[in-house]
């Protein structure tokens, strides 16, 4: 009997070692477009990357029920990260030969962009961190294969200390002041620095750094600290559930809400709508779109998506802030794919070096973003050889208890303070690395 | 000085915090010898069904009633409680009785994997919120001793309040209850409790529900502070620390543990971290516990561990 | 039949204490070797380098120690990924600040720093037993973790926190390819279990498992409890330190500190259970269970979804990994409380009588 069941055991290693074995190798050449999603749709950051990938798929579904790209339909295949690093990379690794071969990687982490940085430039597959990842691969001349399209933390970090600023009256109000930077115990919490530290220099007033180590569900200590130290605001650079627990504890020791400022990945409803009516006055910087139910796109996948059943989630989310950022992203995936269709094969699927051609070239005019359906959503986005950036605008939202609300005019970051900055990084790396900068005749190709 | 007396206070508040969630893994100890790694995944999955059915049973019996609902639901968990307990002891602690701490200890690790993804299958993986009517703004006591007044957290001393509660009524149960008795006596000798017929299945049975029942009051108390997610299971590794300070086998050694833990984690946070970068809480906690271990070590309360040759 | 050792007589004590002295087993670690070396660099394609034989390489490595202090110490420890932390960044301090740093003095840094630590949280374990013992590593397991993300001098000061290395090479030999990779950390690995096999089958590996067995008998039969434990923490965090190294520079390349968190001890833990405690064979065994299944896993279960009709969401995959996962263990640890190991031993035992059942 103990040998039957031996002998079970070992022909189910069997079969599962042939099944693993199966996946190393790649499936047929298929005329489709293949945008993987790295999703986290389980773990510490569940509830707002969710809302992420729904948004990537649906979007992805809407482009073929358009047409494709003319005539490639896209097809979306998603992996399980949940948000680790050693994950993300085993699913690059996993998903990049497949399917004809990944047009983009958008990995949503920034640990795992940090991983992946090093590999696409060998494997010569783009990466697009819209909003994320590292700051200074804005440097096109450096980084060839990364694209933080339509916005960094640096961004991010200018635009809400400007807004602050603007409130105050002016940059030289804020002398003396105090402003406290709650962030995440990571790259991702620490990328945000560089800029405030920056800012602080140039305009006098002094930052209270409070470092939460992951995944922050005890924050009593730092926020003790926020009322002994009583700042004058409070940035905060968080994630997942970070975010609500947070402003928990500020309302626990009775925080103005109307003093704390989050960045794009700290202000969306999954981190606000179970607090409710208490967080009210609750401010968050945003990559240009913010919540749009209302815009022409959403509408759109709505009754082509989601009323032919083919939606992935929940269609109350459709129109939220993530689901809205993860329809931005695949927008971009997608143009930029088009516009290396145009130039090099069109009507038929790109290969990833022409794909990253096609991001480095996009010139997304405000006529063609309100065609698409962003009127209203989206500023032109104009990428180069330099600049992988393309567009450094944002906006405020405040939640008003049960909804978010805009507080602020349309904002660009300075790009004086910020250019630099990002080149000198960059340029560090490359030093490091051992790489070196884009001759122009490379730009050309 | 104040604002030395509000860390105090933020740190014996959440020392008890902690101590909620550390009775369920003593009282497993003491009944069974098993080091229930899995304590923080109950408390997740206690909270996780009492914030579902507590958003369930209205949308399903059209009560309007929030107060019936959460009751309910805190039965309904209770009794989901009850079937894992129960499951545990036929599937799990049956077939491993008289082996090593490790293997019982990599079981039960085993067993947090599987209640996790059990957890997030059946009841999802967004963040829950659990209502009890707790009220979220401070207070601000001795306002004339002190300029402005102590900030007082009255979440936090409800929440106090209750595991104070609950380690009363533990303490009444364990002292004078048959059941309690025989539960005593199963964690002196396992062998002499049997011997004088006492069923050793099913004590077990009642004491990982009696620790499911915990965990469900600690997931309920943690769940309305936080939102009930997936980071619940991290407060099991807070409650290690209290553990081992106070004694594996004690449940006042719990609670006072609990309380050492909790201002030294505070206070170090405050006053020592801004010295060394910050974020320094979850190991200060670990070393005050392993400084207080090379003392005692057997923690403060814990029986001494008697090696025979 | 042909597992017999019949008419293999020694007649040296050198030949009787061998490791293998049985020629069959000479033979199949032969063949073994020979597959290792030769046949997977030239069969395997870069998916399985990168995603299954590297890693599993690396962490039999680190399993070997944590084997040491486990399993032939009995000292339970839950801050190997602590130690493997600390090999890697120390590892990259010594590599990044010296131009032309050679590989193998910064995998030695690593360890022997891995070494210093594991020495000084060992110190507890004089004084500190069991259970308790398995929680006070804790703190070294989170004191680590702030360490690396908090002082800037081991990430070279990045303002991230996050490093990277590129650029291996062994004498001149670069490490680019995933099968020069491979082949790096297997001859390492080999090496390692070499010296493990040996030192257990020792002196110092008998002391340690007295120890084990009752240390307060160990000591009154004078061995020196302080002595046996801080070698065996030693030896175990060097190991551990070398595994952190190659993980990190070979296997990750670029890493951040939450790459070496309590999960990753939870892992070694695992392994070693899983694979066999007190076992070297067992190390990689156990390696290979624990590398090979979430893959196997997200593999074999939408295919089985879809076979009976259900389409399985990446969510629901993943909850499904960790609930298989979960009582995979718990049914191993039922089943064969000794692990893989055993079940190996029982199967060459087997073997030896077969085809005669007795």
């Amino acid at each position: 009997m103990k040998l039957r069941k031996i002998a079970l055991t070992a022909a189910l290693a069997a079969a599962s070692l042939a099944a693993t074995l199966g996946a190393s190798s790649a499936l047929a050449q298929a005329k489709v477009q293949f945008f993987p999603s790295l999703t986290g749709r389980t773990g510490p950051v569940a509830p707002n990357a969710t809302p992420f990938a729904n948004g990537y798929a649906d979007y992805m579904k809407l482009v073929n029920a358009r047409g494709g790209i003319n005539g490639v339909m896209t097809l979306v295949e998603e992996c399980e990260t949940a948000y680790a690093t050693d994950r993300g990379v085993e699913c690059y690794e996993r998903l990049k030969g497949k399917h004809g071969g990944a047009t983009v990687f958008q990995p949503l982490s920034t640990g795992i962009t940090f991983a992946l940085t090093e590999k696409v430039a060998g494997d010569k597959i783009p990466l697009i961190t819209s909003g994320y990842g590292r700051s200074d691969s804005a440097d096109g001349g450096v980084f060839k294969w990364n694209f933080p399209l339509i916005g960094h933390y640096w961004v991010a970090g200018d635009a809400v200390l400007q807004h602050i600023a603007k409130q105050e009256g002016g940059w030289d109000k804020l002398k003396g002041k105090k402003i406290a930077v709650v962030y995440h115990d990571s790259p991702f919490g620490k990328e945000l620095l560089p800029i405030v530290q920056e800012r602080a220099a140039m305009h006098g007033f002094t930052l209270q750094l409070l470092p939460v180590p992951a995944p922050g569900v005890e924050q009593k200590a730092v926020w003790l600290q926020v009322r002994q130290q009583r700042p004058d605001f409070v940035v905060m650079q968080t994630w997942g559930v970070m975010t609500p627990t947070a402003i928990r504890e500020a309302i626990a020791v009775g925080y103005p809400r109307e003093k704390m400022f989050g960045t794009w990945w700290s202000g969306a409803e999954p981190d606000l709508k179970d607090i409710g009516a208490p967080a009210k006055g609750y401010n968050a910087v945003m990559m240009q779109h913010g919540a749009e139910p209302q815009s022409a796109v959403v509408k759109e996948i709505l009754s082509k998506v989601h009323d032919k059943g083919q939606g992935v989630g929940p269609k109350d989310e459709v129109g939220q802030v993530l689901y809205m950022r993860g329809v931005v992203g695949a927008m971009l995936a997608v143009e930029g794919a088009r516009a290396a269709q145009e130039r090099f094969n069109k009507g038929k699927p790109v290969t990833p070096e022409q794909a990253r051609w096609g991001y480095e070239n996009l010139n997304l005019t405000q006529a063609k973003l309100d065609a698409l359906g962003f009127k209203g959503v989206l500023r032109p986005i104009s990428t180069s050889c330099v600049d992988h950036m393309g567009s450094a605008w944002a906006r405020v939202h405040t939640w008003d208890g049960a909804k978010f609300t805009w507080a602020s005019d349309w904002l660009q970051a300075d790009e004086q303070i910020i250019r630099p900055l990002v080149k000198s990084s960059a340029e560090k790396y490359a030093a490091e690395k051992k790489w070196t900068r884009r001759t122009p005749q490379d730009c050309q190709s | 000085m104040a604002f030395f007396l509000e860390t105090l206070f933020g740190g014996l508040m959440a020392g008890m915090l902690y101590a909620l969630v550390a009775l369920g893994f003593v009282l497993i100890f003491k009944a069974s010898g098993v080091f229930n790694f899995a304590q923080g995944a109950m408390v997740l999955f206690a909270a996780l069904a009492m914030a579902r059915f507590s958003e369930w049973i209205p949308q399903w019996t059209g009560l309007d009633n929030k107060i019936i609902a959460n009751v309910l639901a805190f039965i309904v968990a209770g009794l989901f409680m009850l079937a894992f307990a129960y499951l545990v002891e036929r599937w799990v602690l049956r077939h491993l009785v008289n082996q090593e701490g490790v293997t019982l200890l990599m079981a039960t690790l085993g067993i947090t994997y599987f209640l996790d993804g059990l957890g997030q299958t059946i009841f999802g993986s967004a963040v829950y919120r659990i209502d009890i009517g707790m009220p979220k703004e401070p207070v601000f006591v001795m306002d004339t001793v002190f300029e402005g007044g102590l900030l007082v957290s009255k979440e936090d001393l409800i929440a106090a309040l209750v595991a104070a509660c609950l380690v009363m009524c533990l303490s009444l149960f364990f002292q004078k209850t048959p059941t309690g008795r025989a539960l005593r006596a199963v964690a002196d000798d396992h062998q002499a409790a049997q011997s004088i017929g006492i069923p050793l299945n099913r004590m077990w049975v009642i004491v990982w529900f009696v620790a499911g029942l915990t965990a469900l009051v600690a997931g309920m108390i943690w769940g309305s502070k936080i939102g009930v997610q997936f980071s619940l299971t991290t407060v099991a590794l807070k409650a290690l620390p209290v553990i081992i300070l106070g004694g594996l086998t004690s449940v006042p050694g719990a609670i006072i543990g609990g309380l050492i833990i909790g201002v030294g984690e505070k206070l170090s946070e405050i006053y020592l971290g801004p010295m060394i970068g910050g974020g320094i809480e979850l190991w200060f906690a670990y070393v005050l516990a392993l400084v207080f271990l090379l003392f005692r070590p057997q923690g403060l309360f814990g029986e001494k561990i008697i090696d025979r040759v | 039949m042909f597992y017999r050792e019949n008419g293999q007589f020694k007649t040296n004590y050198k030949a009787d204490q061998q490791i293998f002295p049985i020629a069959q087993d000479r033979w199949a670690i032969a063949a073994l070797l020979l597959i290792g070396f030769v046949a997977v660099p030239l069969l395997a394609d870069e998916y399985f380098f990168k995603a299954i034989l590297i890693p599993f390489v690396i962490l039999s490595m680190a399993a070997l120690g944590v084997n040491i202090l486990v399993g032939y110490c009995g000292q339970i420890s839950l801050g190997s990924g602590a130690f493997m932390a600390v090999g890697a960044y120390m590892a990259y301090s010594t590599f990044v600040r010296v131009e032309g740093m050679p590989l193998i003095v910064a995998l030695m840094a690593g360890g022997l720093s891995a070494m210093a630590l594991g020495i000084l949280f060992g110190i507890p374990s004089l004084r500190v037993k069991g259970l308790y013992l398995a929680v006070a590593t804790l703190a070294a397991q989170f004191f680590c973790d702030w360490a690396f993300a908090r002082i800037g001098w081991f990430t070279n000061n990045s303002s991230s926190g996050s490093v990277a290395v590129s650029g291996l090479s062994l004498l001149g030999w670069d490490i680019n390819t995933p099968a020069r990779k491979y082949l790096f950390c297997l001859g390492l690995t080999v090496l390692v279990a070499l010296l493990a096999k040996n030192l257990v089958r020792g002196a110092i590996g008998r002391e340690w498992m007295a120890i084990r067995d009752m240390d307060v008998a160990a000591a009154v039969i004078g061995i020196r409890p302080m002595y046996a434990k801080l070698s065996a923490f030693a030896v175990s965090s060097f190991i551990v330190g070398m595994a952190g190294v190659l993980w990190a520079f070979v296997h990750l390349g670029s890493w951040e500190p939450l790459a070496f968190s309590i999960d990753r001890s939870f892992q070694l833990l695992f392994i070693v259970i899983i694979g066999g405690l007190g076992s070297i064979m067992g190390s990689f065994f156990g390696a290979a269970f624990i590398v090979v299944l979430p893959i196997a896993l997200n593999q074999v279960l939408p295919a089985i979804g879809s076979l009976v009709g259900l389409t399985v969401s990446t969510a629901m995959i993943s909850h499904a990994e960790y609930m298989i996962f979960g009582a995979l263990i718990v049914w191993f640890l039922i089943a064969e409380p000794h692990g893989l190991a055993r079940l190996w031993s029982i199967g060459k035992q087997k073997l030896r009588l077969w085809p005669f059942p007795h």
